[in-house]
């Protein structure tokens, strides 16, 4: 698994404001140029109240927030953020890692959690996921990345015309990719909203599921559409 | 101010407490018994006029004014505690047995409203005889010996001649003085009686505790295996005492835990951490090329994955293990969750070959914890996939679930090379690869982990060869009592 070669393939995408609030001054600025190698507009706050004037004031697509925190702790940032109105996606930073510590964490109003250590790549994968600007597949009904064609309704994917008969969980697994189709979507992304199980699966579990699933969508089919993103995850692109 | 030492005591304390706790419903009690008694003795009293008073009445209806004071000298003469007395309009006594009374009584008409001081006819002589020695106006002495304290009646006849008929209080005032020295004698040795129990009974608790602060000080001397005394008397001290033993145990293994994780990653960590380093060092040594860099780093991210999954696995074990987990239970289809490890496994059983299949799922719903469950099982079908893969024949994995008096069992069963006898028991210590897995990918936590899932939820993981294959059975209790509670 390899980091190195996500920043190259993320950096032909928007460019996205994000505010991380982290304390430990390495990190923060780790991350402030991992984000602006791929692409993104990173700003950084060293503790919870500078934090949270920034991301009160500023417009930031997303914030990264840590959960400890000098002079204001990361719940009380966000949860503060969200009574004000603030509605900015908010990723959890936490070293915190059992299954309570996130139901916290998204109670307070988070809208994702990811414990440390984490790889950068899974991190700028569910921030991407998060920028509220590619959310408004929620509301389609049918999903479309070039020929292939999902249907939310009548629970058909077609491709080229043709229909594709998939399993239950092929079907979920294929809409959650479609709807963040040219997104990275990594392997706990699919196990947590696909199989709704937060833990480290330790084998390759998914990525054999994915397999299956790329030879229903592709054998026989056009170009392929289910890449794999190497040291990240997969992407559901067209061409 | 500062209370004697004896008062410092518990059981001082608490003795002075029922002591005035019992005093005060001791003269709530005396008070209401004597004022009742008085209450009756009046009521005796105004019956025995009101009878007298008739009897007049009827010799005053037959025989008028004459006849009514010829009865009264009659009677004035009988002995007893009977007054009466008849008096002329301006209050001259003109017959009766009564020689003086206190001013205004005749005034009234009809019950005096409170006892009155009287002198009975005689009396006077002897009472003046007494009090002369001492020089004292005998009149303006209020509590002279021979004074008597009387309840009447008192009527105007209707030539506005005075009639009074009235009884001594003598008698109902002694009575009521024997029964209220009757109540304060009871009430003080009560007083003594509770003082002594409860000064006794203090004292008693007072050594058990002070048993149990001693036997605390040793233990935080240091001694953790020492526990508090129980007497097998059940009482509350004794709970108290099992309480904190149950607490020292569970802090004796809290210990355990925390140096048993300490030796680990010291231990276990060190080495992937000797390897990573190494590695680094390997590709910074001569002249490498690009891809050699890459190869090192991609390498070392890989080796560091690993490194936080075990750090993870440890983290979780010790904090199940601890039972301190803030990991909350909540009813869990059993069946459901079989179904989705089953079913997210199942490709990959299959692209090693091996057959994993769900057998007869019983319908079952637990108090748990979706998450701890859900990965406890897919560690252990992981762990029956790498074992029996390989293995020849039709490798398979069959994950089942019933109802048995032992509980719910939870089995998973392959038919690989299994485990050997001797090696069951070390299969779910933390870090034990048995040789043979040293080539399998993994933490080597898997099993213990589940382990400790198990034990969390108040049930075990049991290790069983089959033959072939190994079983493992997680067996969760009939009923999770304990998680209703939580």
């Amino acid at each position: 698994m390899a980091a190195a070669p996500a920043a190259a393939i993320f950096a032909y995408r928007w460019a996205m404001k994000i505010l991380v609030i982290e304390d430990d001054r390495e990190a923060a600025d780790y991350l402030r140029k991992a984000l602006a190698e791929a692409g993104h507009n990173a700003h950084v706050a060293f503790d919870g109240e500078a934090g949270f004037s920034l991301a009160a004031d500023g417009d930031y697509d997303v914030l990264v927030v840590d959960r400890m925190l000098p002079r204001r702790d990361g719940l009380s940032v966000i949860a503060e953020l969200r009574a004000r109105g603030v509605t900015t996606p908010v990723l959890i930073l936490s070293a915190l890692g059992e299954v309570d510590d996130r139901v916290t964490g998204l109670r307070a109003g988070g809208d994702d959690y990811l414990t440390k250590p984490y790889a950068f790549s899974e991190l700028l994968a569910r921030i991407e996921v998060l920028d509220r600007r590619t959310g408004a597949r929620e509301v389609e009904t049918v999903y479309r990345v070039g020929d292939l064609e999902l249907d939310r309704l009548s629970h058909t994917v077609r491709r080229a015309g043709r229909e594709i008969p998939l399993q239950p969980r092929e079907f979920r697994l294929l809409e959650y990719l479609m709807r963040h189709a040219g997104q990275v979507v990594t392997r706990t992304m699919l196990l947590e909203n696909v199989w709704d199980y937060h833990f480290d699966p330790q084998t390759n579990v998914i990525d054999v599921h994915v397999s299956r699933l790329r030879s229903k969508i592709e054998k026989g089919f056009g170009p392929p559409v289910l890449h794999t993103v190497r040291g990240a995850g997969y992407m559901l692109k067209a061409g | 101010m500062r209370l004697p030492a004896v008062m410092k005591t518990t059981a001082a304390r608490l003795s002075a407490l029922f002591l005035v706790l019992f005093a005060l419903c001791a003269a709530v009690l005396v008070a209401y018994m004597s004022s009742l008694s008085v209450r009756m003795l009046t009521q005796q009293t105004q019956d025995t006029i009101m009878a007298e008073m008739q009897g007049l009445d009827s010799a005053y209806r037959r025989g008028g004014l004459p006849m009514l004071v010829r009865v009264v000298e009659v009677r004035s003469r009988q002995p007893g505690a009977n007054l009466y007395l008849i008096a002329d309009p301006n209050g001259r006594i003109l017959s009766g047995n009564v020689e003086s009374l206190e001013p205004g009584v005749l005034e009234i008409q009809g019950w005096t409203e409170r006892p009155f001081a009287y002198r009975r006819y005689g009396e006077s002589e002897a009472a003046r005889r007494a009090l002369r020695g001492e020089g004292e106006d005998a009149a303006a002495a209020p509590q002279e010996p021979n004074r008597h304290r009387a309840l009447a009646l008192v009527l105007r006849l209707p030539n506005q001649m005075i009639l009074l008929v009235g009884r001594d209080l003598g008698e109902p005032e002694q009575f009521r003085d024997i029964v209220n020295r009757a109540l304060v004698l009871a009430f003080g040795m009560m007083g003594v009686g509770a003082f002594l129990i409860w000064f006794l009974v203090g004292r008693r608790a007072l050594k058990r505790i002070d048993a149990v602060s001693q036997a605390s000080s040793r233990i935080m001397g240091g001694d953790l295996t020492g526990r508090l005394p129980v007497t097998g008397s059940g009482d509350e001290f004794d709970r108290l005492s099992e309480n904190l033993n149950v607490m020292l145990s569970r802090i004796a293994r809290l210990n355990d835990g925390l140096k048993q994780v300490s030796d680990n990653i010291a231990h276990d960590l060190k080495t992937p951490l000797t390897r990573l380093r190494n590695r680094a060092e390997a590709a910074l040594a001569g002249k490498p090329k690009t891809a050699e860099y890459r190869a090192a780093l991609e390498a070392t991210i890989a080796e560091s994955d690993q490194l936080i999954r075990t750090f993870n696995a440890i983290l979780m074990i010790s904090r199940l293990e601890a039972g301190y987990s803030a990991e909350q239970t909540a009813p869990v289809d059993l069946a459901a969750i079989v179904a989705d490890v089953v079913e997210l496994y199942e490709p990959a059983a299959e692209a090693v070959g091996v057959g994993l299949r769900a057998g007869a799922v019983a319908a079952a719903t637990i108090n748990a914890n979706r998450e701890l469950v859900g990965q406890a099982l897919s560690n252990v079908v992981d762990n029956a996939i790498k074992y029996s893969a390989g293995s020849g024949g039709a490798p398979s994995v069959s994950v089942s679930l019933a109802r048995k008096p032992e509980g719910l069992v939870l089995e998973v069963a392959d038919n690989g090379p299994g485990i050997a006898p001797e090696d069951i028991e070390r299969a779910t210590e933390r870090f034990v690869r048995l040789e043979r897995s040293r080539s399998q990918p993994g933490s080597g936590l898997g099993l213990s982990l589940a382990r400790a899932v198990m034990e969390f939820h108040g049930g075990r993981l049991e290790l069983s060869p089959q033959n072939p294959g190994l079983s493992v059975r997680m067996i969760f209790p009939g009923d999770s009592r304990r998680h209703d509670e939580a």
